[in-house]
């Protein structure tokens, strides 16, 4: 075993290029979960929801509180994490289509301007509902998972638990939704929105169901993220949304907002400039290099990577 | 030219009577009645560790009968923080300045608590020239320049005179003395990380510059994004150079735990070091007991009184002192500074013989090998001790454990 490993990965340096690109890729599996819900509103009724990063931060407390009570209840982290991964998801899915409800469904004819601010004043009535839940320090979110490095030690290659995790959960979540998008019928309601509401709503397609049906995925989708990121990251703070959901809503445009794979991509690519920057250059840097690397992209290429390929939206 | 020799000549002379007053006989009454205050945050979160500083200023007057000479010295515990704030306040702060700056009989001003607060009363009470001794102020630039803005300290100095001292270590300390530590635990390269503020980036720059002096290898330096979510990456580079030791010069606010928890995901072990804005509870809640359990070391600038007792002699006999007056040994580790304190008060006056303030602070600018109870020091020209002892703690089962005492001889 040592021989095999020790003939493939003969470098440190490549070792070390392969354990960076293992970080940059996981964290951005986790952009990509929140991006999609950036994604998928802006598609549909071309809201750019900035309340979304935050719903993200209240999700991750929502697990966080359940975990704690369903740990002490039944003291197993496994029965935990499943709770968790089922609960949140719907928590998060009925509170984004609630803010839809509540606010941006009477603004839905009002000009683009009038839903933009009302997102941004959500984003900050979510922010002090987790400053108020999680108090202003950051808090702690129990690693239920042992970090554990699945590869041998000897490999000189780093692959934990979690990075499995993130990989296994949200991996088969996008597969997922594309399919879903693709070949269901609220699917194609969905693209048809996308493409042009009036028309859609003529031939006989509910729009606002359709509508409030996205935002439950979009923040089903942020509440699977939630969970994903407590147990990766393990802090969690009120803060936390905004950071989160410029990275994602980056990713989004990247990627060509509006398009699933798209924000995947975008995600990915954010992911790993930011890993790399920080490897190869400096920390400090990182988040210069990604809005960098972003604004070169869109220089040549106005519509994102994936923007222009595909003509409907969603 | 010539008149320019003159116009140097006459600068000297207007200068040379002046250092000679320094000499000069200061005069005032030879008794009376003296008044010490203190101003700290007697209501809040602070209390705790002030009911002991007061404690411990109340032991050293006692213990000189209330009186230097023929003086008779009364003692006033003020308060500079208010209840709703729950911490001191800069209107509080500022009222208790200005009233011992107009009562005639006020000679010593021990405070504050806050480096905060002592930004707001340094330059009032340097204007009345009351001496001041700070039990608990650790913020390097309330006297050293270059550490915090341009004008500091001497904007706390409007006379141009010193009359602020304080008794226990700076921060800036802290580095040299962490980097002293790792040398003793047999260390034999670092890795330094900041969050490039002033407070952590000084003392982090300070710990690096002693390790080079020291011969500990610096394989790195680097600032962090404090707004960053997680340093895996950072971590991973990290790892591949193979340091015996991190030491992060941060604070709980500018993402320590996070780092901790990532040099454990990446699977690094070696120990973490950290300043003393990481001393406090929340660091362990928010990286996780199990992640710092027994890699984790703390340096701070007070000394435990249990170690304290252990060190014998005047340190031992306020602790005993204490323990007979109050009952039990003091639970804070500021107890000792605030008696400190007070037997600086107390020295200073029975030196200058005279209830003049500008004589008591050039006595107390003068103190030199003073037997305290923290042992022999001297005040440096900007005020502060030469005392360079610490205490080391490591984190153990979600507790900080006092591991050992930090010194640096000069």
């Amino acid at each position: 075993m040592t021989g095999l490993t020790g003939l493939v990965f003969a470098s440190a340096d490549t070792q070390f290029f392969i354990n960076i690109c293992i970080t940059g890729l996981t964290t951005g599996f986790l952009y990509a979960l929140i991006a999609l819900g950036y994604t998928m509103v802006y598609g549909i009724v071309e809201l750019i929801n900035f309340a979304h990063g935050d719903l993200f931060m209240l999700g991750c407390f929502f697990a966080l509180t359940l975990g704690g009570a369903v740990m002490a209840l039944t003291g197993s982290p496994m029965a935990t994490i499943a709770l968790m991964l089922l609960a949140t998801p719907v928590f998060c899915a009925f509170l984004n289509m609630l803010v839809d409800l509540t606010v941006y469904k009477a603004l839905r004819t009002a000009p683009k301007l009038a839903p933009l601010v009302s997102a941004i004043g959500v984003s900050f009535v979510f922010m002090n509902i987790g400053l108020f839940w999680g108090g202003s320090q950051d808090v702690n979110f129990p690693g239920l998972i042992e970090e554990r490095n699945l590869l041998a030690e000897d490999s000189g290659l780093q692959f934990t638990t979690t990075d499995l995790l993130v990989i296994l959960v949200t991996a088969p979540v996008m597969i997922g939704l594309t399919i879903f998008v693709k070949s269901t019928s609220l699917g194609k309601a969905m693209r048809a929105t996308a493409q042009n509401p009036v028309a859609a709503q003529l031939m006989g397609i509910n729009v606002n169901r359709v509508i409030a049906a996205t935002f439950l995925i979009g923040g089903a989708l942020a509440g699977i993220a939630s969970v994903i990121y407590g147990l990766k990251i393990k802090t969690i703070g009120y803060q936390m949304g905004f950071q989160n959901g410029l990275y994602a809503f980056t990713a989004a445009v990247l990627g060509g907002i509006g398009n699933i794979p798209g924000a995947v991509l975008g995600a990915i690519v954010i992911g790993m400039v930011y890993s790399l920057a920080s490897a190869y250059i400096d920390a400090r840097w990182a988040t210069a290099m990604v809005f960098v690397i972003l604004i070169t992209i869109l220089v040549f290429r106005p519509t994102g990577l994936l923007g222009a390929r595909t003509r409907e939206k969603v | 030219m010539n008149r320019l020799i003159l116009a140097a000549l006459a600068v000297a002379g207007l200068i040379l009577p002046a250092v000679r007053a320094e000499d000069k006989k200061f005069e005032g009454p030879t008794s009376g009645t003296i008044k010490i205050v203190s101003s700290l945050p007697r209501t809040g979160s602070a209390k705790g560790q002030t009911d002991t500083i007061v404690n411990g200023i109340k032991l050293a007057l006692e213990e000189e009968g209330n009186k230097v000479g023929d003086f008779k010295i009364v003692y006033e515990d003020l308060d500079d923080a208010t209840a709703a704030a729950g911490q001191w306040d800069a209107q509080k702060e500022t009222s208790n300045a200005n009233q011992a700056r107009d009562d005639a009989d006020v000679m010593v001003y021990i405070g504050t608590y806050n480096s905060g607060a002592a930004k707001i009363s340094m330059p009032i009470l340097n204007k009345a020239g009351i001496l001041m001794v700070s039990p608990a102020n650790t913020s390097p630039s309330l006297t050293k320049p270059n550490f915090g803005e341009k004008d500091e300290p001497t904007r706390y100095r409007p006379s141009g005179k010193v009359n602020y001292f304080r008794v226990v270590p700076t921060d800036d300390v802290q580095g040299p003395v962490a980097a002293h530590w790792a040398k003793s635990m047999k260390i034999k390269s670092v890795y330094v990380l900041d969050d490039n503020e002033v407070y952590g980036k000084g003392i982090a720059d300070l710990f690096r510059g002693e390790c080079e002096g020291l011969k500990l290898k610096v394989l790195g330096q680097e600032s962090i994004d404090v707004k960053a979510q997680e340093f895996k990456a950072l971590m991973q580079k990290i790892k591949a150079l193979k340091p015996g030791l991190i030491y992060f010069g941060g604070t709980t606010q500018t993402k320590a735990g996070q780092l901790a928890k990532d040099m454990v995901a990446a699977g690094i072990t070696a120990p973490l070091m950290v300043p003393d804005g990481c001393y406090e509870q929340s660091m362990i809640e928010s990286a996780g007991a199990d992640v710092l359990n027994g890699r984790c070391y703390v340096t701070f600038g007070g000394l435990p009184p249990t170690e304290l007792a252990k060190k014998g002699g005047k340190g031992k006999a306020f602790v005993d002192a204490y323990e007979k007056k109050f009952g039990k040994i003091p639970d804070e580790a500021y107890a000792v500074y605030g008696y400190e304190c007070a037997k600086v008060a107390l020295e200073a006056i029975r030196k200058a013989g005279v209830k003049n303030r500008e004589a008591i602070v050039a006595a107390a600018g003068k103190l030199k090998k003073f037997e305290g109870a923290l042992g022999t020091w001297s005040f440096d020209v900007n005020g502060d001790t030469d005392l360079k002892m610490m205490s080391g703690s490591k984190v153990v089962d979600g507790k900080f454990v006092f591991e050992k005492i930090l010194e640096i001889k000069d």
